[in-house]
């Protein structure tokens, strides 16, 4: 049995029927009003006439017979005997239960105030704002009235002022505080808000009490506390609700407020009984928006069910998201900063109507208003619900600077139009995907494979999962791993790691994995372990990809390409014809000049790299390798007649300086010998760009693969020593705080370049000297990989096939 | 059926796999770090990676090449798509690795 026929009482049962409820429990409903389920939030659509009362029906009168759920639409239940487990009402039949809902809701709640009754009857002209009946009465008085008032700035007084403007009346808002929506905006947005009505017509009184309403037959006007008066023919009362919990009383159910509800949405008092909705008070709280009561259904729904026993629930964080009079508003959290150390970020543009602020503590989202412009609503509601960390820069909070609105390029987007074009996976794929449940980002990147190619779509299959939850989204705690297989993000786990002195990466299964080794993870604490622990990593073998094992890169076909390091690109004709012989000499496929200017030989057998390393006499590339890769560089001042700086002497210093440097994504460098750029440095993960007067810009961050990002200024130094610590101390910081995989250009977008200054230029956080000690102790323990041609480090480290022995 | 003595143990490095080519069949062996020894195909049925340069994680194996993964104890796909033959197998007390194949299901 469910004793309300709302949004609440509704939801729950849907969510039972959903949990096969329906074969479980005969479902009987009694609501007051005399029709189905409607959706109450639409309401002030009804009384502006935008829509149709029966365009708001949630559930029509066929879905209770769909369901076989019983409607007793319009019984009014009177009282609860709970001893005999029935329900007494205002028609002859009494209803027994086994298990019993409460979702009575809430009604209008009307202040003290002389003059609301004639002869005992409401004062005509007097209104409430609540029900499709209301809308309608309120319709049809205003066409008669010159002038209405509204008492209530609240959400729904604005939203019945706006109903009421559409039947050519004259509005005044009468308003107790001293601006509108106190609420849900502090002064300034209300102040705001006051003024983009006021232009559509809507007078305002604020800071009013009313005292009576006048006139002796109908409605003539309103007195107030202050002595003032206004005339006007009709008035709405919206000045908040009052939960229906009398019926839980005299059921003798503890009420505070409302009827006290646990964890499983069930009375404190008797097992059978649940409530929801506006008519329950839980943890002391009671919410009157829509998203609290959907989590409540649907924990309820578990819980009675029996499907989840566990079901809890633990309160909402209140966000909203509305339309005000056709005004977009959204408000999270706190409206006014309460901590001295509390951050506000603001931006006002009064002329537009907009308004958005941010309180920010402990790098989390406390609180937020958007007035005129909500689009960064959602990301915001997210970041406030979970807690999530915030960028460093704050008004990428507050803009989509330089990038398209989500939302409408989301709605623009077709089904067919192709997302990932690694492994050709459609919109419509990754929609379907998310549809069948799997609303995580790793789950529809597992199901689809979209995202997991070269990784550059992968930002946009996360906006298209959002995007398609609509707020549903589940949490993936994996995310925040620095690797799935070990529960811990990257500072958690390097703390964890150096205090229990764990220096390979089997001993980090063992300790913090239960000794279960994830074949997803081995490479990531690798790379990690190998940066904490430098000399004194223990190095096991088998934690590595195959190109790090063989120090070559894998092709298609199983064979490795070769690159020898060519120092800042320069060349000699010795160097060329030890590689041109080698090349002969090992029937080589294809000889390439890279992307990066060196020389690849591609195509040569696992078994063959030992001989053609040797042959070549010349080290490592390292083109395989999440390392440092190659430093481009142009001809700079010795040739070119516009070089206004050495970049190729700096090119060949900073490419033997740091060979072989491992990091969390590779680093591709380069130097440019003036601001033509020809070497393309400003594009780079590193570059260094001469500029006149013996300078260099130093830029990070830079990409022009599968993403393409100018790179930011980093400082502007005056010598190639500086150029090298500079770049040495940015590396050593990469290393140390990016995640696994992540290349500069989403390191320094995620932690911002200017923090990333502060600590590298700057030196704000006092770790400069660390920070340079430890890339200097990577640099000096660099061993070329390819002398492992004179001694391999494992048994068969370069057979590609072994014969078997005997049968 | 038939059963092939492919080697030696100790020529795999633990954590590791390595390819043997048995009659003409390429046959990849892994040697788990935690002792066990599984034998499959050699190659991935998504486009030919060798599956002996993958990166074992207990009894999952990660081509080397686009990173499908596979159960080596039942040759199951980790992603839902087709699965690899696996063989039994067996370490004698002297550390020989005898692997069982079944003629028909002889992969090059």
């Amino acid at each position: 049995m469910v004793i309300g026929n709302g949004m609440a009482g509704a939801r729950a049962v849907e969510e039972i029927l959903a949990r096969g409820g329906g074969d479980q429990f005969d479902i009987t409903m009694f609501g007051n009003e005399p029709h189905g389920n409607y959706n109450r939030i639409l309401l002030s659509n009804v009384l502006n006439g935008s829509q149709d009362a029966s365009e708001i029906f949630l559930n029509p009168l066929e879905w209770y017979v769909d369901n076989n759920v019983t409607l007793h639409a319009g019984v009014h239940i009177t009282k609860i005997d709970r001893e005999n487990r029935v329900l007494h009402t205002d028609t002859r039949t009494d209803y027994a239960y086994d298990k019993l809902i409460i979702a009575t809701g809430s009604r209008p709640f009307v202040p003290p105030m002389e003059g609301l009754k004639v002869d005992g009857h409401d004062k005509p002209g007097v209104f409430v704002f609540r029900t499709i009946d209301d809308c309608h009465k309120i319709a049809g008085y205003a066409t008669k009235c010159r002038r209405a008032a509204v008492i209530g700035g609240g959400l729904l007084g604005l939203e019945a002022a706006r109903g009421l403007l559409n039947y050519g009346v004259e509005v005044h808002v009468v308003h107790l505080m001293n601006h509108l929506m106190e609420n849900q905006l502090d002064a300034t947005a209300g102040a705001i808000l006051k003024t983009t009505l006021e232009n559509m017509g809507v007078r305002f009184h604020l800071g009013k009490a009313t005292k009576a309403i006048l006139g002796n037959e109908e409605v003539t006007g309103l007195a107030f506390k202050d002595e003032t008066e206004l005339v006007c023919d009709m008035v709405v009362i919206s000045t908040g609700i009052r939960p229906n919990a009398e019926i839980g009383k005299e059921a003798g159910l503890s009420v505070g407020r409302a009827i006290v509800v646990d964890d499983h949405m069930r009375s404190v008092d008797d097992p059978d009984i649940y409530a929801v909705g506006e008519c329950t008070e839980h943890r002391g709280k009671l919410y009157g928006l829509v998203a609290p009561l959907w989590e409540q259904g649907a924990v309820l729904a578990d819980h009675i069910t029996g499907r989840n026993a566990e079901a809890r629930y633990h309160g909402s964080k209140l966000a909203t998201k509305l339309k005000v009079m056709g005004v977009e508003l959204a408000s999270m959290g706190i409206i006014e900063a309460e901590h001295e150390t509390d951050e506000v970020v603001q931006f006002c543009e009064p002329k537009r109507g907009v308004y958005k602020k941010l309180i920010i503590r402990d790098g989390m989202l406390a609180g937020a208003i958007l007035l005129g412009d909500t689009s960064k609503a959602a990301p915001l509601m997210q970041a406030f619900d979970r807690a999530a960390a915030l960028p460093e820069d704050r008004s990428s909070l507050l803009f989509d600077i330089g990038l398209a609105n989500t939302q409408s390029t989301m709605l623009e987007m077709p089904d067919n139009a192709q997302v990932c074009n690694c492994n050709g996976v459609s919109k419509g794929q990754i929609r379907k995907c998310v549809e069948s449940g799997k609303r995580s980002l790793k789950m529809v990147m597992d199901a689809t494979r979209a995202g997991s190619g070269c990784g550059s779509c992968k930002m946009l299959v996360k906006e298209i999962v959002e995007f398609v939850c609509d707020g549903q989204i589940e949490e993936d705690p994996s995310a925040h791993y620095y690797v799935p297989g070990v529960p811990m993000p990257k500072s958690e786990l390097v703390a964890v790691i150096k205090e229990r002195g764990l220096r390979s990466v089997s001993s980090v299964f063992n300790t913090l994995a239960g000794g279960v080794e994830d074949v997803a993870s081995k490479m990531g604490l690798a790379s990690l372990l190998k940066t904490i622990w430098g000399a004194e990593y223990v190095d096991e073998r088998d934690a590595r990809y195959i190109n790090d094992r063989v120090h070559a890169n894998i092709q298609k076909d199983g064979t490795f390409s070769v690159v020898p390091r060519i120092y800042g690109g320069v060349t000699t004709p010795d160097e060329l014809r030890r590689i041109a012989d080698a090349a002969d000499k090992y029937d080589v496929p294809m000889v390439k000049i890279t992307g990066g200017q060196r020389i690849d030989l591609l195509g040569v057998k696992k078994e063959d790299l030992p001989g053609i390393w040797r042959d070549m006499g010349i080290p490592s590339g390292h083109a395989y390798a999440k390392s440092f890769r190659t430093c481009k560089t142009c001809v700079g001042s010795e040739f070119c007649r516009y070089g206004v700086g050495d970049s190729t002497a700096l090119g060949i210093k900073i490419e033997q300086r740091f060979q072989g440097i491992e990091s969390p994504g590779k680093m591709k460098l380069a130097t440019a010998g003036c601001p033509r750029n020809c070497s393309e440095a400003m594009v780079k993960d590193l570059g260094a760009v001469a500029i006149e007067g013996g300078r260099w810009e130093i830029y990070i961050g830079g990409a022009a693969g599968a993403h393409v990002r100018k790179g930011d200024i980093l400082c502007v130094v005056d010598s190639h020593d500086d150029v090298l610590k500079y770049m040495g101390r940015f590396m050593q910081y990469y290393r140390e705080n990016a995640k696994y995989l992540e290349r500069t250009y989403g390191f320094v977008e995620r932690v911002g370049i200017n923090r990333i200054r502060a600590v590298v230029v700057e030196d704000i956080d006092k770790i400069g000297d660390r920070l340079d000690a430890a890339i200097q102790a990577s640099v000096d323990a660099y061993v070329d990989p390819w002398l492992e041609a004179e001694t391999p480090v494992t048994t068969n480290q370069f057979v590609s096939n072994l014969t078997m022995v005997g049968a | 059926m038939s059963t092939y003595t492919v080697g030696q143990l100790s020529q795999i490095p633990a954590g590791e796999g390595r390819e043997f080519n048995v009659d003409g069949i390429a046959i990849a062996v892994f040697h788990a770090r935690n002792g066990k020894v599984y034998a499959s195909q050699a190659k991935c049925p998504h486009l030919n990676g060798p599956l002996a340069d993958g990166i074992l994680g207990g009894s999952i194996i990660m081509c080397p090449l686009h990173a499908r993964k596979y159960d080596l104890s039942n040759g199951m796909s980790q992603q839902g798509d087709c699965g690899i033959e696996t063989y039994p197998v067996e370490v004698t007390s002297s550390g020989q690795i005898i692997v069982t194949v079944k003629e028909t299901a002889a992969v090059a």
